[in-house]
């Protein structure tokens, strides 16, 4: 007979009450005592999966197997019961709390009627011996570093018996130090017998440490491999690329004048180290500038100062004459910023709302939109019927709700709102992630189209097919900075765009330099 | 087949009719003379013109403040002051009624009118408070509810009290001021065609004008609201001026419309109501009608209950509490639509 896996999920859809499949018919298995990685983008449906393993969500269809039996996880103290445990990317401690008092929340030693601190503080320097995770065990955690507050976490679920640990991301907040002191300490936890799953995006860091792989994408398992046995670059295709490549024709022509212009910008949260360091570079009528870079290295922070939802960095953003700093969000689109935002869930739809409703947010206040006290009934309807025919949008009419919609059509609506009436700028952040290929194909013409009408486009993707086809040239950010700029995206070749985008090579600043247009 | 998009009117009649299956097996095990009494309850209140007029004379305050109700949780404002509000504007417009002289055409509007602004103002508080600095709205509307109750009490006390009066109860109000019977054999006055006015007014607002639509889109997703350039801490507080308005309106007219005297020596629970009407309305400004009719009836059915048979009246808060319970439960019949979902996530592959 054959030993069946420590834990198993067999064709685990998960939709949530909104309508979103997160995951479909995946499969995931975990051998006793591996160190089992989880990539995917943002948004694959890693995290999803984790939260029904550790019992945050319940599976809609499907079943998982912990040892060969069939099991339910109700919520996280079920998992726990059953020996898993999870380390959140943000870790879940009191601040003001002890080091001890954090670890033994809510399984207290008592003697008494009170809470057996001797014996707790043993119980802590055992483990932390036991697992070679030095810590100091009356320290406050708010005066640990993120790399002891990690360690915090980790001894928080050992103590309560996981022997399948979970961790979201770890070394997103680690240092390069920090990261192999991790490192040691898993492979220690490893050699004592625990099984552990590593969700993460930085494949070095999977190679590395890890012994197999399940690569997510779209809410599906794209494969499960030895890690041995497949190299960082058929990873990343797996991850991101696509089995359609994508090639456009475009036309060539002379971009116009300067649209929006970005000049040393600069921001750090509080005192931490820079997101955004000196940061310049201008868009012109026309032009397609794309920005490439691996998650993490400021593209975020960029695009949320442009689109005013950071106001305190240092520098200057301006649309054409119009300083950007310390105008609201009406004020910015109307100087004709359009914005396709990463997360169309969280901010690119109103989910419970119609298709029409989604589809006015930008105009619904024009004069053109309404009639005397009401809005316009009419032209709502009809311009609604024609954008979803425009963009094959599937679905029943301009009345169903958003939600309703799979993740590309809801994708289409949202591009379709924000490249309607001629804006001058517009900003597409991930605009085809999650997509299929034939809404990614639809939304890229878009995005010549309107090129060739004279939009200023500003393309962010962490998909390097898209970024290298759709693209004039291409800056790549890395660190907080611009690490190379690429006047014609098409000449690019991909080996040295990974390069940079790594930080193993950088353009001197002559070269970046020239992103900078009068 | 049913979609998903009939879910919650589906699952709103299964919790009506779960709750009133427990009533009758309720009052199966109390009463003596089970089909007599669930008779009484289900017929009694359609038995006679009166009776009829007892269901709309308590529909019309259930009205007012389910529809105040409505627009703050169809913004995501979990506010539940309409109950002080709809105190306070009542001792407002009787003060009013008894103090101020003039014709009989004016004399209503202007007492509604200083309840509903006095409400508006009111209700501005927590608003504020919530849009600027993002304190909770419960907490601070629950807080003013106890705030209005005693400063109201105040004036019935030392300034509005009747030392005649054999209860504690106001002077009496000038006829003048007292709105106008409708219907004769009920008690069913002019507040009716004013609150069926606001239903409308309010639905055309929120669903056809563009101050709607931002307010709609505050209440859905406030970060999308945000993004689209709608200045929610704006809408939030017009919200909460809108709905204080009509909590007032509501509390002024079921005095002059009910009363010849202001004598509540409580709050009298409309406002909390109008919270249940809200849920069964599905923060739906026009089924706000028909919620607070079926709320009325139910009532009305178990005061009868009361009179003429053994169960008592208190019999309705079990009806009621079953109805929340089961309508704010998330995961009530959500089997059935993950499964529908399903079904319809698989066609669009």
């Amino acid at each position: 007979m054959e030993i069946s896996p420590l834990l198993e999920m067999r064709n685990v859809t998960k939709i949530y009450s909104n309508g979103v499949l997160a995951n479909s018919n995946v499969n995931f298995s975990l051998e006793k005592g591996e160190i089992h990685a989880i990539v995917g983008e943002n948004g694959a449906g890693k995290s999803t999966l984790m939260k029904m393993i550790f019992g945050l969500e319940e599976p809609s269809e499907g079943e998982i197997y912990l040892n060969g039996k069939k099991v339910k996880f109700q919520s996280p103290q079920d998992a726990i019961d059953h020996g898993i445990g999870m380390v959140h990317q943000h870790f879940m401690l009191v601040p003001s709390f002890s080091v001890v008092d954090n670890i033994i929340l809510g399984m207290e030693p008592i003697k008494g009627f009170n809470i057996d601190y001797k014996d707790a503080v043993r119980m802590t320097v055992e483990l932390s011996a036991k697992y070679n995770l030095a810590i100091e065990p009356l320290a406050k955690i708010e005066d640990l570093s993120v790399g002891m507050k990690q360690k915090v976490e980790i001894l928080k679920v050992l103590i309560r018996g996981a022997n399948i640990l979970i961790l979201d991301e770890p070394t997103a907040v680690l240092t390069p130090q920090e990261t192999e002191e991790l490192f040691r300490e898993l492979l220690g936890l490893k050699r004592e017998g625990h099984t552990i799953v590593f969700i993460s995006h930085k494949l070095k860091e999977v190679k590395e440490i890890c012994d197999r792989i399940t690569i997510m994408r779209a809410g599906k398992t794209e494969g499960v491999f030895q890690v041995a046995d497949v190299t960082e670059q058929e990873i990343s295709r797996l991850m991101v690329g696509r089995d359609v490549i994508l090639k456009y024709d475009k036309t060539n022509h002379q971009p116009g004048s300067p649209v929006l212009r970005v000049e040393h910008v600069s921001y750090a949260e509080s005192d931490a180290k820079p997101l955004l360091n000196n940061i310049s570079f201008t868009i012109r009528e026309g032009e397609i500038v794309g920005i490439a870079g691996v998650e993490g290295n400021g593209q975020a922070e960029l695009i949320k100062a442009l689109t005013g939802q950071i106001s305190d960095f240092t520098g200057h953003v301006a649309i054409g004459e119009h300083r950007l700093q310390g105008h609201t969000m009406k004020e910015i689109r109307d100087l004709g910023m359009s914005y396709i935002p990463e997360d169309r869930m969280h901010q690119g739809t109103a989910a419970d709302a119609s298709i029409s409703d989604n589809l006015i947010s930008r105009f619904y206040r024009f004069k053109a939109w309404n009639k005397g006290l009401f809005l316009n009934k009419k032209k709502i309807t009809e311009f609604s019927e024609e954008q979803i025919k425009r963009y094959k949008v599937r679905c029943s009419g301009p009345e169903q709700l958003i939600g309703m919609l799979s993740g590309g059509n809801m994708q289409k609506i949202v591009v379709a709102r924000e490249c309607d009436d001629k804006p001058k700028l517009l900003i597409a952040e991930q605009p085809t992630r999650g997509v299929d290929v034939g809404a990614a194909q639809l939304i890229h013409q878009r995005l010549l189209e309107m090129r060739q009408e004279g939009c200023a486009i500003l393309l962010l993707s962490a998909d390097l097919n898209e970024i290298l086809e759709v693209s004039d040239s291409l800056l790549v950010m890395y660190n907080g900075q611009f690490a190379a700029y690429f006047p014609d995206a098409k000449q690019v070749k991909e080996e040295d765009l990974g390069f940079a985008m790594l930080g193993l090579k950088r353009h001197n600043e002559d070269q970046i330099r020239r992103a900078i247009h009068v | 087949m049913f979609k998903a998009k009939h879910f919650e009117k589906i699952r709103t009649l299964a919790v009506i009719l779960i709750s009133l299956l427990l009533t009758f097996v309720i009052i199966a095990f109390v009463s003596d003379n089970p089909l007599y009494t669930i008779a009484v309850f289900l017929f009694e209140p359609i038995s006679s013109v009166s009776h009829i007029g007892n269901v709309v004379e308590m529909a019309i305050p259930l009205m007012f403040t389910g529809l105040s109700v409505v627009l703050l949780f169809r913004t995501n404002m979990f506010n539940l002051g309409a109950e002080g509000i709809f105190y306070f504007a009542g001792i407002v417009a009787s003060t009013i009624a008894i103090h101020v002289t003039m014709s009989a055409w004016f004399h209503p509007i202007l007492a509604i009118l200083a309840g509903a602004i006095t409400g508006a103002l009111l209700s501005a508080i927590p608003g504020i408070l919530k849009a600027k600095w993002n304190v909770n709205e419960l907490v601070t509307s629950l807080m003013f509810n106890s705030i209005l109750f005693g400063i109201g009490l105040y004036f019935l006390n030392y300034k509005l009290r009747d030392p005649q009066a054999f209860a504690n109860s106001s002077y009496k109000m000038q006829p003048s001021a007292l709105l106008h019977n409708l219907i004769p054999g009920t008690r069913i006055h002019t507040g009716l065609i004013l609150v069926i006015i606001s239903i409308i007014v309010v639905h055309y607002f929120v669903y056809r004008t563009k101050w709607g639509y931002e307010l709609r889109m505050t209440g859905s997703n406030r970060s999308f609201a945000e993004y689209s350039g709608i200045n929610t801490t704006k809408v939030i507080i017009i919200v909460h001026l809108i709905a204080g308005f009509l909590a007032g309106m509501g509390g002024s007219v079921e005095v002059l419309g009910m009363y010849t005297r202001f004598q509540w020596t409580a709050l009298p629970g409309y406002g909390l109501d109008g919270a249940l009407v809200a849920l069964l309305a599905k923060n739906n400004p026009l089924s706000v009608i028909g919620a607070a009719l079926f709320l009325a009836y139910i009532r009305i059915g178990a005061n009868q209950m009361s009179i003429l048979s053994d169960v008592p009246s208190e019999m309705i808060s079990i009806i009621q509490a079953v109805i929340i319970l089961l309508i704010s439960a998330e995961q009530f019949l959500k089997f059935w639509k993950t499964r529908m979902l399903l079904k319809e996530a698989g066609i669009r592959e």
